[in-house]
């Protein structure tokens, strides 16, 4: 028999913000423990939520992005029960009317998956265990910053799907600016919820959930075990039993966490301490005029408008903050293709050697594009731009100010090439001898005299072209 | 509608109380009685009523994400019922 | 000496004003007489702490603008004072003391305010007799055998027994009208949303308000004055237009349309109450008001909703009270689950336990639609109940509590029929509404009876000003117990500082 994997997801994403969801308290991660909080995100009693104005725009930033419909009059609702990393007791989460419903998702291949809800929710903390004093220890760093849960149908037959959905989820909640999706900070978390059944079935086997799966390559290895697990118990003729399943990473397999059966009774209400969030069509418009262009519409857009190749298009569109950085050089007048092989040759090169996100690079557009029209102006040749690239590199240094004190511009006074190559060749008769008998090793030579008489600040071309035209 | 001692377990369990025996007994009876005298709301027709969580016609109540410096954690950590210098304790609760 | 005891908040806050007598010495006086009083009323008694206060506020006088700066006063005991033990007169708050102070209690300190102490209330204010603190009854002040009231009924106690000016309770169904009511002061649940709730450790938080007991309703008034406010702590609150009741006290009433809602004069209401509370009527209609009766056809449902919306709310609320992070902790538990069992059943009360039990029930799997949505839509017709009767009326007349306090120890053993007793003030916290508790006479056993007034939202200044007016013709909130810390014996016997002609002559009822 062949079997059908069935999996739909639940996606947890950290939002960019600065502050909490309810409360004026960093999001920074780390932080030692219990730094980042006050009586509002610990629970005292007496603290009131007051919900963040950004929390509600990047949700419908991200809603939009994803093909839903916005729910015009959203609210809050309280998810109750007992656990040391939630100070509450309750979550602040959307259950009876979440901010979206029913989106869509083109992972290519012309397959779509369906997105059932995205809601605004708080993050728990985080326990550790500590077995030198057998307790655990909550760190409530973590408690309120905001998240939106994104909920698909169980849309996707195989990991490669869900991975392809995950890739497309991420570049555009990058792109939007909403999270930086970081999985192994936790800023991106997924739950699996899968279940198998015979092809051609339409009805749905008992599904299992997976917890704590923390990279993509996780999710992927975690899908093909757990299909496989489920087929060999239905094959030997047991049951699947809905349950919990945490991923372990080192033994490469999942194991029953706890039992959904006794499913959990929330016991969601209405949030009293929250009134209700209506959006007017104004708000709706002007964030989507906002919307930012995303990464599969630029690479479009960059073989269209700038000839640039496939692979720069994907190498540029990788990171938003690279993009921008792409397009405003461009946009000051640098060639598409020479702006993009500097982004992915020096600049690429430059972050890496500092471990640097693109989005915290020092160095400007108006600079690099300033470096390259040195270079195609003639005024600087690109061994030596590539040295002032350096330079200037990690203060947004003054590329001019710093070709004049080093004297690095390229002598373009053809009077003064001239005189350095003549004298060159009378003084090197031997070589000039050499090259006219066949041999072009000293052609080289020659070349290589003017410019170190020149002090390599003359374009290669012209010192070429001049000693070709004198030899011949 | 009848209270049940299962029903009590149950509400009981949800909410992290255990009582004891006695207790339980009479407070399954005046559940019961409350609840049965809750039920003359079954008298009131509410079809089509849009229940009313928030009472004024509030909206929109919202922060700037603007960030404020955070609590002293030990003023936070100071009535924790078990002291440690960086965190809140519990009995192990990672699974 | 005696005689600032008697003196109104206002009254007092003039004298300090003009010199006549200084902060510490009043303040002195406040916690002498506390130290005397046999009522319980103050769970934490904070004497060095005022003592301090009242010598810096002293050395401020020069540059005092509200007209209560200097003039001692208690907190109720679930409202946050930072630094201060905040119990919610319940165990399992333990020494509590929070780091930050509720945004009420912060407008009063600004405002010159003096915290003599926290008052005794019921635990997490749930209850109507102040009996089921873990720190013990209050008794009341003219009578001692007999209850005060609740939930705030320590803060009521404290003002009737001349402990202290004035005091701040709160409200969720009832428990500053109520027990200002049995202890014969003047208390007010303004309207939901125009004082902060930021710091008030909630009980109900749809339908908990902070609002003041006094002598009079000048004293609520520029209580309220400093109370309200729009604060960007609470995102229920509400922006208006505050600060100015004090100055809207008129006594006009010429005009002003009472409601007597005929619902609330029927069965279950005792005879002396009704007549008293009716009596009011008659004392607004001679000042030029009008008196219409209406119907408010809810009445047998407001129990049941308020029940319902409350007990889910607190079941929410309070569970985050488990032994974790703040408060106290049971011993001899086995891991997690035992930990939050053990300290939940020991460090609630009954009551609290029950309304817990209750409120999980209501939001539970399956009993959700049939008791909580349904109390939601009921909460709708209650509140269209009211939008109804405000279109006849400018404010509602009705008793506050079908009876006077009953003796302690009679209530607890019959948990519906305390509930029963809420009928006339849960359903103004259902619709949001201000009400107003004051002094309109005595039974035959010498104790308070209470009015209510009910204003439409943002009604304060109109309630407010009618109790202003009622007290222009009255002495009733000018009578002090027997045993009180001032030298003037109240009960029955009408005062003789109030002239003759003013005094309401009882025996008028509703025609």
């Amino acid at each position: 028999m062949t079997w059908e994997t069935v999996i739909g997801l639940e996606t947890h994403v950290e939002l960019a913000t600065k502050t909490k969801i309810f409360c004026s308290c960093t999001t920074a991660f780390g932080g030692d423990p219990n730094t980042h909080c006050c009586p509002v995100c610990t629970g005292m009693p007496g603290t009131l939520p007051v919900l963040n104005k950004k929390v509600l725009e990047f949700a419908v930033k991200a809603g939009l992005a994803l093909n839903c419909a916005i729910t015009r009059r959203t609210k809050f609702d309280r998810k109750n029960y007992f656990y040391p990393d939630l100070p509450k007791a309750y979550q602040i989460s959307q259950l009876y009317l979440p901010i979206c419903r029913d989106g869509r998702v083109d992972i290519g291949g012309g397959k779509t998956v369906r997105v059932h809800e995205l809601h605004m929710e708080e993050d728990a903390g985080k326990l550790v265990h500590d077995p030198w004093i057998d307790q655990t220890r909550a760190d409530y760093n973590r408690c309120g910053v905001p998240l939106i849960e994104i909920v698909t149908e169980p849309d996707f037959r195989t990991a490669d799907e869900v991975i392809a959905y995950l890739e497309k989820l991420k570049e555009a909640l990058t792109y939007l600016g909403v999270s930086d999706c970081k999985m192994q900070e936790g800023s991106l978390r997924c739950d699996v919820n899968l279940s198998v059944r015979p092809a051609g079935s339409d009805t749905l086997g008992t599904r299992t959930e997976m917890k704590n799966l923390s990279s993509f390559k996780a999710i992927a290895r975690a899908i093909d075990y757990e299909a496989k697990r489920q087929i060999e118990l239905i094959t030997e003729g047991k049951r699947v039993v809905q349950e919990t399943r945490r991923w372990d990473e080192n033994k490469d397999a999942t194991y029953a966490m706890r039992s959904k059966e006794n499913a959990q009774d929330y016991r969601y209400f209405p949030e009293p301490d929250i009134p209700p969030v209506e959006l007017s069509e104004e708000y709706l418009d002007a964030l989507r005029a906002a919307q930012p262009e995303l990464a599969g519409a630029k690479r479009v857009r960059y073989q269209a408008d700038y000839a640039l190749p496939e692979y720069d298009c994907q190498m540029l569109t990788s990171d938003p903050a690279l993009a921008a950085f792409f397009e405003a050089t461009v946009a000051l007048g640098a060639p598409p293709k020479q702006a993009a092989n500097w982004i992915m040759g020096e600049v690429l090169a430059a972050l890496s050697a500092r471990a640097m996100e693109p989005k915290n690079m020092p160095l400007t557009p108006p600079t690099l594009a300033r470096l390259i029209a040195l270079v195609t102006g003639g005024k600087l040749n690109r061994n030596t731009a590539v040295k002032v690239f350096e330079a200037v590199f990690d203060a947004d240094g003054d590329v001019d100010a710093y070709v004049k004190a080093h004297g690095l511009e390229q002598i373009d006074d053809a009077a003064l090439v001239e005189d350095v190559v003549d004298r060159i060749l009378s003084a090197n008769p031997k070589s000039v001898e050499d090259y006219r008998s066949g041999k072009e090793k000293a052609f080289g030579f020659l070349v290589g005299q003017v410019m170190r008489e020149l002090k390599g600040k003359a374009d290669p071309k012209t010192v070429n072209e001049l000693l070709r035209s004198k030899l011949s | 509608m009848k209270i049940t001692t299962e029903l009590v377990d149950y509400i009981s369990e949800l909410s992290r109380l255990s009582l004891p025996k006695e207790e339980k007994a009479a407070m399954t009876a005046q559940l019961e009685r409350i609840v049965g005298y809750m039920d003359v709301l079954d008298r009131l027709d509410t079809a089509g009523v849009e229940p009313m969580s928030h009472v004024f016609p509030l909206k929109n109540v919202l922060r700037e994400d603007e960030v404020v410096p955070s609590q002293d954690r030990a003023e936070l950590l100071a009535g924790a019922p078990a002291p440690d210098p960086e965190a809140f304790l519990v009995p192990k609760a990672v699974e | 000496m005696n005689e600032l005891m008697n003196l109104t908040a206002l009254e007092l806050g003039a004298a300090i004003k003009r010199g006549d007598v200084s902060i510490p010495e009043v303040t002195a006086l406040a916690l002498n007489a506390v130290e005397c009083a046999p009522h319980n009323a103050f769970i934490t008694f904070t004497p060095e702490q005022a003592l301090r206060r009242a010598e810096a506020l002293q050395r401020g006088l020069r540059d005092a603008v509200s007209p209560l700066y200097g003039v001692p006063m208690g907190i109720k005991d679930n409202i946050c004072t930072q630094g201060i033990k905040t119990s919610c007169a319940s165990r399992i708050l333990g020494d509590f003391a929070p780091p930050y102070e509720a945004t009420a209690t912060a407008r009063l300190a600004a405002a010159g305010g003096l915290s003599i102490g926290k008052t005794n209330m019921d635990e997490f204010a749930m209850g109507s007799t102040t009996e089921t603190s873990f720190y013990g009854p209050v008794k009341n002040p003219w009578d001692l055998t007999r209850v005060p009231g609740g939930s705030s009924g320590g803060s009521a106690a404290a003002v009737a027994a001349r402990a202290c000016w004035y005091a701040i309770g709160s409200d969720t169904g009832g428990s500053i009208r109520q027990p200002a009511s049995y202890c014969g002061v003047t208390g007010v649940k303004p309207t939901y949303g125009t004082v902060s709730r930021y710091g008030l450790i909630a009980y109900a938080s749809s339908l908990d308000q902070i609002g003041p007991l006094a002598r009079d309703a000048s004293d609520c008034a520029a209580i309220l004055d400093v109370l309200q406010g729009k604060d960007p702590h609470d995102g229920t609150s509400l922006d208006g237009q505050y600060g100015h009741l004090l100055e809207g006290l008129t006594g006009d009433v010429r005009g002003l349309r009472i409601g007597v809602p005929t619902d609330c004069f029927g069965d279950g209401l005792d005879g002396q109450v009704r007549k008293a509370v009716l009596a009011v009527a008659d004392v607004l209609k001679a000042r030029g008001a009008e008196v219409v009766e209406l119907s408010f056809p809810v009445m047998e449902y407001v129990v049941p909703t308020y029940y319902i919306i409350a007990a889910a709310e607190a079941s929410s609320n309070l569970s985050r009270f488990d032994g974790v992070k703040y408060g106290w902790r049971a011993g001899g538990y086995d891991g997690l689950t035992d930990l939050y069992n053990r300290t939940r059943t020991e460090g609630f009360g009954m009551e609290v336990k029950r309304r817990i039990l209750l409120g999980t029930f209501v939001l539970s799997s399956g009993y959700y639609d049939a008791y909580y949505r349904k109390a939601l839509q009921v909460k709708a017709i209650i509140k269209e109940a009211f939008d109804k009767a405000f279109q006849s009326c400018d404010l509602l007349l009705t008793p506050v509590a079908p009876t006077t306090a009953p003796k302690l120890g009679e209530s607890l053993s019959d948990p519906l029929q305390m509930y029963l007793s809420d009928v006339y003030t849960v359903s103004v916290n259902l619709a949001g509404l201000p009400g107003l508790s004051m002094p309109c006479g005595f039974d035959g056993n010498g104790l308070p009876i209470g009015a209510q007034l009910i204003g439409p939202h943002f009604g304060e200044g109109r309630l407010l000003n009618a109790a202003h007016a009622f007290q222009l013709d009255t002495d009733w909130h000018k009578r002090a117990p027997c045993g009180s810390s001032s030298a003037a014996c109240g009960g029955a016997h009408p005062s003789p500082s109030v002239p003759a002609e003013k005094a309401y002559k009882e025996g008028g009822i509703l025609a």
